[in-house]
């Protein structure tokens, strides 16, 4: 057998090289430095690679190529928006994840224990999450550029695997964080193994694991259809559950509920941006001519899960499992626009997953700091008035869930439209109908944590907005101002988004 | 200088400076908002008398690129009857902002937050009239709702979370549905060559798109419109709405919000689908008749003040309603008309109904009586408007309820019978709150009401003005609604019935 030297195109690959090492330099940072400075050199670490990344992926914005990585990654227009959204959302994320007060002093205490006193007294901090942060960043970027199904896995593995730890750093109310962790790990698994196994399908149908043999094999349509579906099938639950689309959604709301809120917020935009990278490019590239084959079932997909999302989120009681049912809601109106299986659906889903991302990580930055003596309050009930005792934090809350609802003059409006002109362009007329029956019953529980922001009164159970650290007033403001340019003056980003992005096969 | 754009930019400008005044400083506030409101006011109807009414072109036009990846302009320009419409809205602003001078006391916010809103929401419904982009338009009729919500919410009576809530739901689910059909009308504006959203450029598309789309189309805003207008059966929102809601707000509300539902069929659902409008016709002549009979039922039975008003007013719409779909230019300028003076008169009867209610601290119907008596200047005011209300000969109503009557007999004489018991009706709704409320022994707590002061005589003296005037002498606003209302029917293609009775020979 030969043996070929790979030949690597360091330059397209720079981003995510700066990234990794980011997070190794971070992991040596962990092992040798003195615990005083951690904090403040994990901080340091991690934005300027993420700063550098976002600066060199600027630089080959322009550059297309199959074969940066063996035709393993292809770099394009679509790629590199992607991988741009996943460091931006990343960016505002890290500036939470600065705040250590959300994270358990010692994540290998057992709760309660004595240990675990010890760690607190000792004001021991987490700063194990700014690597484990880069390491999931660089998974995710990898994610949405790999085309070859091998080099997928490992992006899925690389992701999750750092983002199943970050679960169960929580500082409070430890034992829920543990068991989201494990939760999303069990779960997470058997997504991998689905996809494995679909993946060897894939093989089977194709003897091939690029993207470009499986379209060459789907075009041809020599090989069996059977393992073409089950293949198709068994990928799509692998990353349909990274989505959290229904009926793949279970663990989406103990998981987010349990997070730490800032990894939450991280992993509620940022996974969404990878996993729908990926989706993307394997519907759009290598399955697009198979359309009749899986379009149907994808349909069904998307409606029962913007559907359940906005139905089961009207009963719930918690900020963040209200937030969680949402995101599978918004879920279901994103894989509108894979359906879509043209240009149009290609930029709305783009446009739609950087404008939601940013503000889902801004929205989670507020419940970051409605806090009383023992930490968050997440519990909706408590939240009653806040809009009296501090107007201005209730109203950006209450911009982010109109931007959720989807209410002109906010980005989520231009991405509903966006998304949902697509599909329907698309033919699918049952798409439109239902997601825009959905964002209705949406608008409901949306509102009504406005109402009661806005027209309660207050309880007196001293749950209050502490003062937000400088980093996380930062993200917060960054979240609100874009929210309200993408949905004001849209046209620069869109147009940008219209220009660039295309997928290479 | 006339320029839309800086008419509906002038009271943004003014909320921006009530910003900036400390919230202490309540006598500044209201001042200035009141100033503000006048000399929007002021230079509405300077506009006005620039309006070239022989031309029916749309006048004061102006365009400008906003998103252009969709196709979307910012484009503005009046007819006749959105001239009419922004003049009627721009007088009633101020008369509320000076009749309601208390209103913003004992909300839940400060006085400022109340006259931000109101100017906030002068500035939408400048622009709402004003908008010849179907999307501009949307995103004006969406975002409206917002301080409408707070208003009500904010500084209501009673169960007005509740009341804001249904509001906001109903009319966000009546949104959502027109947004499925500027969805739909994007995408089938492919079939003209363009992406557009131009009132007049997409006037030409029912010619090319099949008769199912343009009545699924036409049925997204027709039942937008209708929650808005509202009509029976979507009306529910309307009473609870308008009794939490300040006089102020409900008069804005039912004065000028509904409006929009009217103004809309008639810009949108005629103008851009003809051949819908003409299949749908039955039906909604059918729904205005028992809206009419309903609501003036309704009213009959009402034992609180503002929820009679409520019921008045869905009795009105039905009026309109009609008017419009009748399909005649005489119909169709009488609904014009009625708008305009409905407004009035549903402002004079919130107004003085308001100032009732303050001063006896109950809405109850029941607990009035021999208000002639002790508050005469107070008790013909009300009585005024009442007749303003139930059409009496010689009052504004009765001018622009007659041209529907007779415009409507002229296509369908059996809807327009029956809904001339919608006269006999409203007599009965008005005459017996009159005879309950202003005559017969004065009921015990009433013996120490005020009269009117100096300020609330001049609050209601233009709208008493305009009533009895505009019923003596319509002809300045028939002379600017007649030619619009002509080129809507005949560019829709319809033609008035000529007359079957030669009564010459």
């Amino acid at each position: 057998m030969q043996f070929t030297s790979p030949v690597l195109d360091y330059a397209l690959l720079a981003p995510m090289l700066i990234i990794l090492g980011g997070a190794i330099i971070g992991v040596l940072i962990e092992a040798f430095l003195s615990s005083v400075y951690r904090l403040q050199a994990q901080l340091f670490i991690s934005v300027m690679a993420i700063i550098t990344s976002l600066l060199s992926l600027v630089l080959v914005r322009d550059r297309l190529s199959v074969t940066a990585a063996m035709k393993t990654i292809t770099f394009d227009g679509a790629g590199v928006l992607l991988q741009g959204s996943i460091l931006i959302i990343a960016l505002l994320s890290i500036f939470l994840i600065a705040d250590q007060t959300n994270f358990t002093a010692a994540a290998a205490t057992v709760p309660g224990s004595a240990q675990e006193r010890e760690a607190v007294q000792a004001q021991s901090r987490t700063t194990e999450v700014f690597p484990l942060t880069l390491f999931a960043v660089a998974g995710m970027m990898l994610f949405t550029v790999a085309t070859d199904l091998i080099t997928l896995f490992v992006a899925l593995e690389v992701l999750s695997l750092p983002l199943y730890l970050m679960a169960g750093l929580a500082r409070n109310r430890r034992l829920a964080s543990q068991e989201a962790a494990l939760k999303y790990f069990l779960l997470g698994a058997f997504a991998s193994a689905f996809f494995i196994f679909g993946a060897s399908f894939i093989y089977g149908y194709s003897s091939s694991l690029t993207y470009s043999g499986i379209q060459a094999a789907v075009v041809g349509g020599a090989g069996n259809d059977v393992f073409l579906l089950l293949g198709m099938a068994l990928i799509s639950v692998g990353l349909l559950f990274k989505i959290g689309a229904f009926p793949f959604h279970a663990w989406t709301p103990d998981v987010y509920q349990g997070s730490p809120t800032a990894i939450t917020a991280f992993m509620a935009a940022a996974t969404k941006v990878a996993a729908f990278g990926a989706i993307l490019r394997l519907f759009y590239v290598v399955f697009a001519n198979a359309e009749w084959e899986w379009k149907p079932a994808a349909v069904v997909i998307a409606i029962a899960t913007m559907v359940f999302g906005s139905l089961v989120a009207i009963t719930q009681r918690d900020v963040k499992r209200m937030l969680a049912y949402s995101s599978i809601a918004h879920a279901g109106f994103l894989l509108s626009g894979v359906i879509a299986l043209n240009k149009a659906g290609l930029d709305a889903s783009i446009f739609y997953l950087l404008s939601y991302g940013i503000a889902t990580v801004g929205a989670f930055a507020i419940v970051t700091i409605i806090r009383d003596s023992s930490g968050e309050v997440t519990d909706l009930n408590r939240w009653s008035g806040l809009g009296k005792r501090s107007p201005v934090v209730a109203s950006t809350f209450a911009f982010f869930l109109l931007a959720f609802a989807g209410i002109p003059l906010t980005s989520g409006f231009i991405g509903k439209f966006s998304i949902f002109s697509a599909a329907y362009e698309s033919g699918s007329l049952a798409i439109l109908i239902a997601g825009v029956l959905s964002s209705a019953i949406a608008a409901f529980f949306y509102i009504r944590v406005i109402v009661l922001m806005f027209f309660k009164d207050p309880v007196e159970d001293g749950t209050s907005v502490v003062l937000p650290s400088a980093l996380t007033t930062i993200a917060i403001t960054i979240a609100a101002v874009v929210t309200l340019v993408l949905g004001v003056f849209p046209a620069p980003v869109l147009n940008f988004i219209e220009s660039t992005a295309t997928f290479i096969r | 200088m006339t320029s839309l754009t800086a008419l509906a930019l002038l009271p943004l400008l003014g909320a921006l400076f009530i910003g900036i005044i400390p919230s202490a400083k309540v006598d500044l506030i209201k001042k200035f908002a009141l100033g503000t409101t006048v000399v929007v006011a002021m230079y509405a109807i300077y506009m006005a008398t620039q309006f070239k009414s022989s031309n029916v072109a749309l006048q004061f036009v102006e365009k400008h690129e906003w998103i252009p990846a969709f196709g979307i302009n910012y484009s503005v320009g009046v007819n006749g009857i959105a001239l009419v419409l922004i003049v009627m809205s721009v007088i009633l602003t101020p008369i509320v902002v000076l009749a309601g001078w208390h209103e913003s006391e004992g909300g839940r916010w400060s006085a400022k937050v109340f006259y931000v809103l109101i100017l906030v929401l002068e500035t939408m419904m400048i622009g709402v009239f004003a908008a010849t982009d179907i999307f501009l338009f949307y995103v004006i009729f969406e975002a409206m709702l917002i301080p409408v919500y707070f208003l009500i919410g904010g500084y209501g009576s009673g169960e007005r979370a509740a009341a804001a809530v249904k509001f906001l739901i109903y009319s966000l689910f009546g949104g959502l549905l027109m947004l499925a059909s500027i969805i739909g009308i994007y995408v089938n504006s492919n079939k003209l060559g363009v992406k557009s959203f131009d009132i007049t450029v997409i006037s030409e598309l029912h010619n090319y798109i099949s008769p199912m789309t343009q009545n699924l189309l036409f049925l997204g805003f027709f039942i937008a419109f209708a929650i808005k207008a509202p009509l029976w059966p979507l009306h529910t929102w309307l009473p609870d709405a308008a009794k939490a809601g300040t006089p102020g707000t409900s008069v804005l509300l039912l004065g000028v919000l509904d409006k929009v539902g009217t103004f809309g069929m008639i810009n949108f659902c005629i103008a851009l689908f003809p051949e819908a409008s003409k299949t749908f016709t039955p039906v909604i002549i059918t729904i205005s008749v028992i809206s009419i009979l309903y609501g003036a039922f309704l009213a009959i039975g009402a034992r609180d003040l503002k929820r009679l008003i409520a019921y008045t007013s869905i009795s009105h719409f039905g009026f309109i309603t009609m008017g419009i779909f009748a399909m005649t230019s005489q119909g169709l300028s009488g609904a014009t008309l009625y708008m305009f003076n409905h407004g009035f008169s549903t402002a004079a009867l919130f107004i003085v109904g308001g100032w009732m209610i303050a001063r006896r601290g109950s809405s109850t119907i029941a607990d009035f009586g021999g208000l002639q008596r002790i508050t005469p200047v107070m008790a013909w005011m009300f009585f005024l408007a009442g007749m303003s209300s139930l059409a009496l000969p010689g009052l504004s109503s009765f001018v622009s309820e007659f041209l529907v009557l007779v415009g409507t007999y002229t296509r369908y004489p059996v809807a327009a019978i029956i809904a001339t018991f919608g006269i006999v009706l409203a007599a009965l709704y008005i005459l017996i709150p009159v005879q309950k409320a202003l005559h017969g022994p004065t009921t015990p707590g009433n013996e120490s009401l005020k009269d009117l002061n100096l300020r609330e005589k001049i609050a209601i003296a233009p709208v008493m003005a305009a009533i009895v005037a505009f019923g003596i002498y319509p002809s300045p606003l028939l002379n600017i609604i007649n030619p619009a209302t002509a080129q809507v029917i005949e560019s829709a293609g319809f033609t008035d019935p000529a007359p079957t009775e030669n009564v010459g020979k």
